[in-house]
């Protein structure tokens, strides 16, 4: 589960002071954190991420207290129970798209499980890039990239997942067969989805309108 | 599929090849230059240590003491000309000396010296027969191994001398060389002449049915060991009116050698401001990646990644590039020592051989990968204050 209660965030002391709304998102459960530019979607990300630690409230993703959290904790946390799909795919360029999957695994368990590569290869083909696993991520389009992107994001079965803006450079048809592979490829986990798209405001029935947060 | 730190290390390296490369030339040559010069100061002092072997003082004609020490004991100058026989042996008599090896040469064979001598030079550099015997007769030679390997001559072979000691014009064929005898390597300057007794050399240069007075008979030079050390300072007053000369192989090899420091210091500096460049380079390169890469370090943090996991990460690709640049440095350090001593043997007939690492080398590598490792240390620690939201945010 997520939830959130009485966040507050100031980047620096002179900056001004970013209030959220209180929310809850039940385990399993699909959310959409719909806002403008400017509402501070960003900021809550990776606020719920715990890359950023909340200056003041509760924060609660899963079993985790994120703003007791030290960052060791947090780094291990994020590894192993949280997955991240951001706006714009970002890769190890000197890996494959399949070392890249595997990256998370090694990063939080220092090895790779025997069996990681059959689930890879049964991940990519149900994508449909499972003729790219050996490219170079520079190789791939922007479409197979975020598909590529959901897979890493999901390869180790988070228990909750993040993910940001995954359709906003998206045309209609493209928008809805990735949030259909979200859903689908998901389905165990809790969703949250940040985004400006209002074409996805129908999508869930939990949804959470950010409000302008500057001045 | 392995992922391990050098894995991810060496494949970001591949991923910038030029900027890799750079860095490893750098300070392959760095390491190499360095490396050479420790390889070939061993090998030289080695060589002047081993043919020097307690020989105190050198007799001969007057001249450059340098030049009688080079021809005399490592056979790679022209002599400084040749002294009485009679007189070299009033020097041998005196109280102070204690015994000397005659020496008397001036022609070659196939650019090998033929020196005449007694068994006191077999005897003094400790050589042993490899097949057949020591000279005997006039005009029997015994062969030193580099000799009988280079010119094929085996037992029973007869040749001509040729006048000069590399020159193949002008050659004695009114009087034949016989082989009897072939040494086993010793490791000394034995190893690069042809010896013969002091008779074959005059006979060689008499005219036919020419009667020498033994009197008038020269030789080169003569090898002395002393018996006091005022023979040192006692000799050379002796020798003030004639046309002889001591020189002292310890102090004139300890004089050319500080000659040559000069230049190897030189080039030792220059080395260094090579090895200084590249690890400069690394510490550029390490430091244009963590700007490069910032977004994938980023990313790697909210994959599980802590701040160790990238500073140990950009560790391993600066200890890649200088353990990598130092063992290229090492082996581009061997193939010169090839071409060189193929140089030295074709013109001075010395073997430069030692390939094995010298233990200043092993100081040299561990020195030049640890600074590596600290060049890419101090830019590295930038990931340990990576800030990940706002990295992820200007993307």
């Amino acid at each position: 589960m997520v939830s959130i209660e009485g966040v507050k965030f100031q980047y620096d002391a002179a900056g001004p002071v970013l209030s959220f709304p209180d929310f809850s998102c039940a385990q399993g459960d699909r959310m959409l954190l719909l806002g403008n530019s400017g509402t501070g979607k960003t900021t809550l990300l990776h606020l719920l991420c715990g890359l950023l630690t909340p200056t003041s409230g509760a924060l609660t993703v899963g079993s985790k207290s994120l703003h007791t959290s030290t960052d060791r904790e947090l780094d291990r946390w994020r590894g192993a129970e949280v997955g991240v799909i951001f706006q714009q795919a970002h890769f190890v360029q000197s890996l494959t798209v399949r070392e890249n999957l595997a990256l998370p695994h090694q990063l939080t368990t220092g090895r790779i499980p025997a069996d990681l590569e059959s689930k890879m290869d049964d991940m990519l083909d149900r994508l449909g890039i499972g003729h790219r696993a050996g490219a170079q991520p520079h190789e791939l389009s922007v479409g197979e990239q975020q598909r590529a992107s959901i897979a890493r994001a999901l390869l180790h079965k988070p228990k909750v997942v993040f993910a940001d803006e995954p359709t906003s450079a998206l045309d209609d048809e493209s928008a809805a067969a990735v949030m259909d592979i979200l859903d689908r490829e998901a389905a165990y986990a809790t969703l949250v989805v940040v985004t400006h798209d209002q074409r996805l405001k129908d999508r869930y029935a939990s949804c959470v309108t950010l409000s302008h947060q500057r001045p | 599929m392995n992922l391990g730190v050098t894995t991810q290390a060496w494949r970001n390296l591949q991923a910038k090849p030029l900027q890799t490369a750079l860095s490893l030339a750098l300070l392959a040559f760095g390491v190499g230059m360095v490396s050479l010069m420790l390889l070939t100061e061993k090998q030289v002092n080695d060589a002047f240590e081993r043919n020097i072997k307690d020989i105190d003082l050198v007799l001969g004609a007057k001249g450059s003491p340098l030049q009688l020490i080079l021809a005399n004991v490592y056979h790679i100058d022209a002599p400084t000309g040749n002294i009485s026989l009679e007189a070299a042996q009033k020097v041998v008599k005196h109280p102070y000396i204690a015994s000397g090896i005659p020496l008397a040469y001036g022609d070659n064979h196939e650019g090998y010296r033929i020196v005449g001598t007694d068994m006191g030079y077999v005897e003094h550099y400790g050589a042993e027969l490899a097949d057949g015997t020591w000279w005997d007769k006039t005009f029997d030679v015994t062969l030193g191994a580099k000799v009988a390997e280079a010119t094929g001559l085996a037992l029973g072979d007869t040749f001509f001398s040729a006048h000069g000691l590399t020159d193949q014009t002008d050659i004695h064929t009114n009087r034949t060389f016989t082989v009897v005898g072939v040494m086993a390597p010793s490791g000394t300057v034995v190893d690069q002449l042809i010896l013969t007794s002091i008779q074959s050399i005059w006979d060689v240069h008499a005219h036919e049915g020419e009667e020498v007075d033994p009197s008038t008979r020269e030789i080169t030079a003569m090898l002395l060991k002393k018996r006091n050390a005022l023979a040192v300072l006692t000799i050379p007053n002796t020798l003030r009116d004639t046309n002889m000369q001591v020189a002292l192989p310890a102090i004139e090899v300890n004089r050319m050698t500080q000659q040559f420091g000069l230049g190897t210091a030189a080039l030792r500096a220059i080395a260094m401001l090579i090895m200084a460049l590249s690890f400069a380079s690394i510490f550029i390169s390490v430091l244009d990646n963590i700007r490069a890469r910032r977004h994938e370090l980023a990313l790697m943090r909210t994959m599980g990644g802590t701040p160790r996991t990238l500073y140990t990460l950009l560790l391993a690709e600066g200890g890649l590039l200088s353990a990598g640049g130092t063992l290229l440095g090492l082996i581009l350090s061997r193939v010169a020592m090839v071409v060189l001593s193929a140089f030295v043997e074709q013109q001075f007939h010395y073997s430069l051989s030692a390939m094995m690492p010298l233990p200043g080398e092993v100081a040299l590598a561990a020195a030049a990968v640890a600074v590596g490792l600290v060049s890419s240390a101090i830019p590295a620690r930038r990931t340990l204050r990576l800030d990940i939201s706002e990295t992820l945010s200007e993307a």
